[in-house]
């Protein structure tokens, strides 16, 4: 029940804020602010254990919706969901103080679409079953498309059809996937259901679950964003308003992540591994790449857009590593990239609502101005480089151990993108903050709630980079489907992520195995 | 009393969290209490520590406290954890003892400088990062001290961020460094995938029970070396160091001489059971020592900055320990490092002061005749200079060089002692240099303010470390104390020290009164000869290369600075968006052939219509 609440209350708030301007302007972002601080009480509170356990899950909730073509609610959380949904959650409040001052034309159908957005990735994070899914995956572009193209900036409409068109397309060839996949399992069985656990047992002959799995590759290579398919990314984080940016880098491509875990590797283990060589090549390929595109840039954003594909490529290193610890790393890479670079995006968004510009060389100096504000940046370009007691260097380094026994080339190939890091990180904080300071009228500095955010964010990532523990026990009780359709839960103590790899043709990863 | 060991890094770091939380518009007189409060108990704990350490040494002459698992992830499972052997508490007595001396100096330097409070907390922050370096019992633990002090030296050296120079070096130091730190991990994750383990202790046991022989410890060390060669400002990753100037002086005194620069020798000595399983590593380390002792000696030589000069005789030092590390003479480094520490942190505080008392003039012929003016000054300057010169008996320099050279020598590296000889002749032949020009001769502008107590106090303890902290280590027919080496053999566990020749030894305590004796006639009596000398075409030419630190930094420009600009440059726009443009513009342009086709004349639409409809019946007739 609680995890329908979660959608429920994101959903259920979303329609207040969009009616509740009319009473008052400020009321549609007070309403998000509770609604997302509710969600993050329920999560903490299943964290915490406060709910009993519902058999492997941490929560579960079954209802069936349309039952003739075997299609119901069907909601489950482990410690992979568990910690992207407190992720969602988090990160949903601070791109409502990101935003807090700068929409001002119609407030309550933004926060309308930000609520929903975000209920849509709560979704995607939460369902089993895949009609479900895709309704979810569905759920979180619109509203998405509707941020960036009416709150947007200069070249938003460019940027949001580009956005909708790019996962619109990844959408289709998966929903034409589950489809088949749904026709496939009920004419062999004779069940026809939507329901993640029955289809994973589907036998499936190689040609068809490599037809198959492209359909899902698809839509989760455009979300992460593998390369070269990530050119709608600058655009739509550019152009975004700061929320929408905040949403955009720091939860949108991990549900690409997400979906890759969850659904990908384990419907198609043997068209996975088939795959898995190349996704590595990517991914190094998109952390050099991206890293250079970024240090290239003049636009503050668009900077911060680059370096998210440079990580995600880390991420996709350790998802296809097929290893234990590099799993573990590219989740939580996730999950701190999404604190660090989400923090980028709101100082980045506050100094164009500042300056009224993104241009860096219109920018530097800026230190002796706002030095609190600067002080935030240099830490989170800290993080975001790899520096070691922050989050993401946990992540980094536990994705490059991770694939470096099997594939030390492109483990060490990844690793210099640490080298660019430094670059682009660094140049950041000299374009804007370092300097001399030249412009003639000053710029305020962080005011209490930004400094409250930042404040939050940055205790959050250097708790994730001294003891990221309780995350990493979290992502240990993962549930996982084997490849007949058994559920099993990890518990953490489990020691489950010694070495292994998969050999291709093999029915289900070596990473399901317990 | 060792239970509090973890106390030592803690402290600092507690000062730093104070700092950033405290308010701005505080007296800046509580900054200064804060950073020289926190290093002062810090440098008291070790102290304690030391004595509790040596007065009843814990079982296996090693002490180890656990705090928590940092990572626990499957089998890898590193600690936070600490630990005391006689190796990490030199450093850490070096690193605090020194570490609180230059804060005690930078009250009064920094004074009146608006940034004095993000001062003491930058330098806070590296101090506790060097010591979890210095005290880390795994790799990983060290490699965050190591990513720490990078990081609060490019915060240090930028520290005036207002001049784009100063972020320039700070950029140049933090990414030249963080190429080897690259290295660096690769070798951290081999040698954990290999071994199964990031324990220093145990992964020297399992090297040496598994590796013996194998190509494996050859890689993993060079690895590690790259590591060290970029942190120590060594060939060819040295470009970083004299750039690094352009912070305050103490920070320089502090990191990039007497602490963080050391951190590649001490990387090495502390991993050198890998080293020694692969010779071919330890040639190269010696190798590489000796050539850069050599020709940053050079540099220093023909540099007008008073602390460029000291930049480069900080490389050429650290060549010396190098040199150490690569003939096996570990104690010899160690303790090199700590008596430089003494001696170059004293210059560099001291350059501070006298660049000071010159109204912030840095070229040293602008300078001169500060000898009457800063009697303090110049006589702890002196005391400094004297022992990087190596002046035979009374200086901690020259048991310390002595140490190094023998060790070559006994190796059997007759060239590596040839070059650490003839840098022991460049060494006093530099440092003279500077004394004499400085604070003799007459004085080119007039001085203001005059060093106050807590700038004085430094100079003098250090000056006396300079000259004194030699007597425990001294070569047999001067009494062969042997207190250091003797102290580390539980770490090194090799002969205390190697039988000696006299020749040698003669030689290496004759070459630097050579070169102060040369430095004499060039500098102070000008004399005739020199001047011809230096005025020919092949010294200006010479003296041009030197100067500009033989033309490493244009080399790098063109090899990797240009061609990644150039990338950039032409990738600004993402290329691997054109497919997707071309696909959107390819749908404009057919939508626009078949607008034209939607005219509104009948006629277009009835020939369509019938052409079409005669298409339609070939093809069925043709069918």
């Amino acid at each position: 029940m609680i995890l329908a609440l979660l959608i429920a209350i994101p959903i259920a708030f979303g329609v207040l804020a969009w009616y509740s301007d009319r009473i008052n302007a400020s009321l549609p972002r007070r309403l998000s602010f509770l609604a997302m601080a509710i969600d993050l009480g329920l999560i903490v509170l299943l964290w915490a254990g406060a709910v009993p356990q519902e058999g492997v899950w941490i929560a579960e909730f079954k209802v069936n919706w349309v039952p003739q073509l075997g299609i119901s609610l069907h909601f489950a959380m482990d410690g992979l969901s568990l910690v992207f949904t407190a992720l969602t959650a988090a990160l949903g409040l601070a791109s409502i103080v990101a935003s807090w001052t700068e929409v001002k034309e119609r407030p309550g159908f933004f926060h309308f679409n930000l609520l929903w957005a975000l209920a849509g990735i709560m979704g995607t994070f939460l369902s089993m079953d895949l009609f479900v899914f895709y309704f979810f995956w569905e759920l979180m572009l619109f509203p998405m498309y509707f941020m960036i193209s009416v709150w947007g900036h200069r070249k938003r409409h460019y940027a949001s059809v580009k956005f909708f068109i790019f996962t619109q397309a990844g959408g289709l060839l998966m929903l034409v996937s589950i489809l088949a996949l749904y026709f496939i399992h009920g004419s062999s069985t004779g069940d026809y259901s939507f329901d993640f656990t029955d289809l994973s047992r589907t036998e499936l002959s190689p040609v068809v679950e490599v037809l198959l799995m492209l359909g899902f590759l698809a839509a989760f290579a455009v979300k992460l964003p593998i390369l070269p398919l990530h050119t709608w990314l600058p655009d739509a984080h550019t152009e975004a308003p700061a929320a929408g940016s905040v949403i955009l880098a720091g939860l949108l491509l991990k549900t690409g992540a997400y979906g890759f875990i969850r659904f990908m590797l384990p419907l198609f283990p043997g068209a996975s591994s088939l795959f898995a060589p190349l996704a590595l090549v990517l991914g190094a390929a998109a952390v050099i790449y991206g890293a250079l595109l970024a240090f290239a840039q003049r636009d503050i954003k668009r900077l911060v857009a680059y370096t998210s594909v440079s990580h995600m490529g880390f991420v996709l290193i350790g998802i296809f590593a097929f290893n234990g610890l590099a799993l573990n790393g590219a989740l939580m890479l996730a999950v701190c990239h999404g604190f660090a670079t989400g923090a980028l995006f709101m100082v980045a968004g506050w100094l164009q609502e500042r300056m009224d510009t993104r241009e860096m060389r219109l920018m530097g100096g800026l230190w002796a101005a706002a030095p609190m504000m600067g002080a935030a940046t240099l830490f989170f370009a800290l993080a975001s480089l790899g520096a070691p007691g922050l989050g993401n260097f946990v992540g980094e380094f536990l994705v490059l151990l991770g694939a470096f026994r099997a594939y030390e080339v492109v483990a060490s190939f990844a690793a210099t993108g640490l080298v660019l890091a430094a670059v682009y990180s660094l140049w950041i904080v000299q374009r804007v903050f370092h300097g001399p300071y030249e412009r003639k009228a000053g710029i305020k500095d962080l005011n209490g709630r930004e400094l409250s955010a930042m404040v939050v964010m940055a205790a959050i990532i250097i708790w994730l980079g001294v003891y990221p523990q309780p995350v990493l026990d979290q992502l240990g009780r993962m549930v996982l489907a084997e490849g007949n359709g058994q559920i099993t839960a990890q518990s953490p103590e489990d020691d489950v992520f010694s070495d292994f790899r998969i050999e291709p043709g093999i029915k289900h990863p070596g990473l399901l195995e317990i | 009393m060792l239970e509090l060991l973890w106390l030592i890094p803690a402290l600092p770091f507690t000062g730093a969290v104070f700092l950033t939380f405290a308010n701005p518009r505080m007296n800046p007189g509580w900054a200064a209490v804060a950073g020289v409060t926190s290093i002062g108990l810090s440098a008291l704990l070790a102290i304690a520590i030391a004595v509790s350490f040596i007065s009843s040494p814990p079982p296996g002459n090693a002490f180890t406290q656990t705090l928590w698992t940092w990572i626990s992830s499957g089998w890898f499972r590193p600690e936070v954890a600490f630990r005391l052997d006689p190796l990490s508490l030199v450093m850490v007595l070096v690193v605090t003892i020194v570490g609180f001396l230059i804060h005690l100096y930078s009250a009064e330097y920094m004074s009146g400088d608006e940034g004095y409070r993000r001062f003491f907390l930058y330098m806070n922050i590296f101090v506790g990062s060097m010591l979890t370096l210095v005290l880390a019992d795994n790799l990983l633990l060290l490699y965050f001290g190591w990513e720490g002090v990078g990081v609060a030296s490019y915060l240090l050296i930028g520290f005036w961020y207002g001049v784009p120079y100063n972020g320039y070096a700070a950029r140049k130091a933090f990414i030249i460094t963080r190429a080897g730190d690259t290295a660096f991990i690769i070798g951290i994750i081999l040698l954990a995938t290999t071994l199964g383990t990031l324990d220093i202790q145990e992964v020297m046991s399992r090297a040496s029970a598994h590796w013996a022989g194998r190509g494996l410890a050859v890689i993993a060390a060079s690895l590690l070396l790259a590591g060290a060669l970029g942190k120590s400002a060594q060939l060819p990753l040295q470009t970083w160091l004299p750039d690094a100037m352009a912070g305050p002086t103490p920070v320089s005194a502090l990191l990039h001489a007497a602490t963080m620069v050391t951190a590649g020798v001490y990387l090495i000595a502390r991993t050198h059971v890998l080293f020694e399983l692969a010779p071919p590593v330890m040639g190269l380390v010696a190798a590489i020592g000796a050539a850069t002792l050599i020709i940053s000696a050079f540099s220093a030589l023909v540099q007008t900055d008073i602390k460029r000069v000291l930049a480069y005789s900080t490389i050429s030092q650290i060549g010396y320990m190098f040199l150490a590390l690569g003939v096996g003479a570990w104690p010899a480094a160690i303790f090199h490092f700590m008596t430089h520490a003494f001696f170059k942190a004293l210059l560099f505080l001291g350059a501070g002061a006298i660049i000071v008392a010159f109204k912030h003039e840095r070229d040293i012929f602008s300078m001169g005749g500060a000898r009457s003016a800063m009697p303090l000054a110049f006589w702890t300057f002196l005391a400094g200079a004297a022992s990087l010169s190596a002046i035979p008996f009374a200086t901690a320099g020259f048991y310390s060089k002595d140490l190094i050279l023998s060790g070559a020598w006994s190796s059997g590296g007759y060239i590596l002692w040839v070059a650490g000889t003839t840098g022991a002749f460049l060494t006093a032949l530099y440092a003279f240099r500077v004394v004499f020009i400085v604070f003799f001769g007459e004085r080119k502008a007039a001085l203001a303010r005059k060093p106050g107590m807590m700038i004085s106090i430094p100079l003098v303890i250090l000056a006396l470390f300079s000259l004194a902290a030699g007597f425990v280590e001294t070569p047999a027919f001067l009494g062969g104390v042997s207190l250091f080496t003797g102290f580390l053999q539980p770490v090194f566990s090799g002969p205390t020290r190697d039988a000696e020749d006299l020749l040698p030894l003669f030689i290496t305590a004759l070459v630097p009164v050579a070169g102060v004796l040369a430095a004499y006639f060039i500098y102070l009596k000008r004399s005739a000869l020199a001047g011809r000398l230096a005025g020919s075409p092949v010294a200006q030419a010479l003296r041009r290369l030197w100067l500009g630190g033989w033309g490493f930094d244009r080399l790098y420009d063109v090899l990797f600075v240009r061609p990644f600009l150039w990338l950039a440059d032409k990738g600004r726009a993402d290329i691997l968006d054109l497919p997707f443009a071309a696909i959107a513009h390819l749908s404009v342009v057919i939508n626009r052939a078949l607008a034209i086709t939607q005219s509104g004349r009948l006629r277009s639409y009835a020939a369509g219509l019938t052409i079409g409809a005669v298409l339609a019946l070939f093809a069925v007739f043709l069918s």
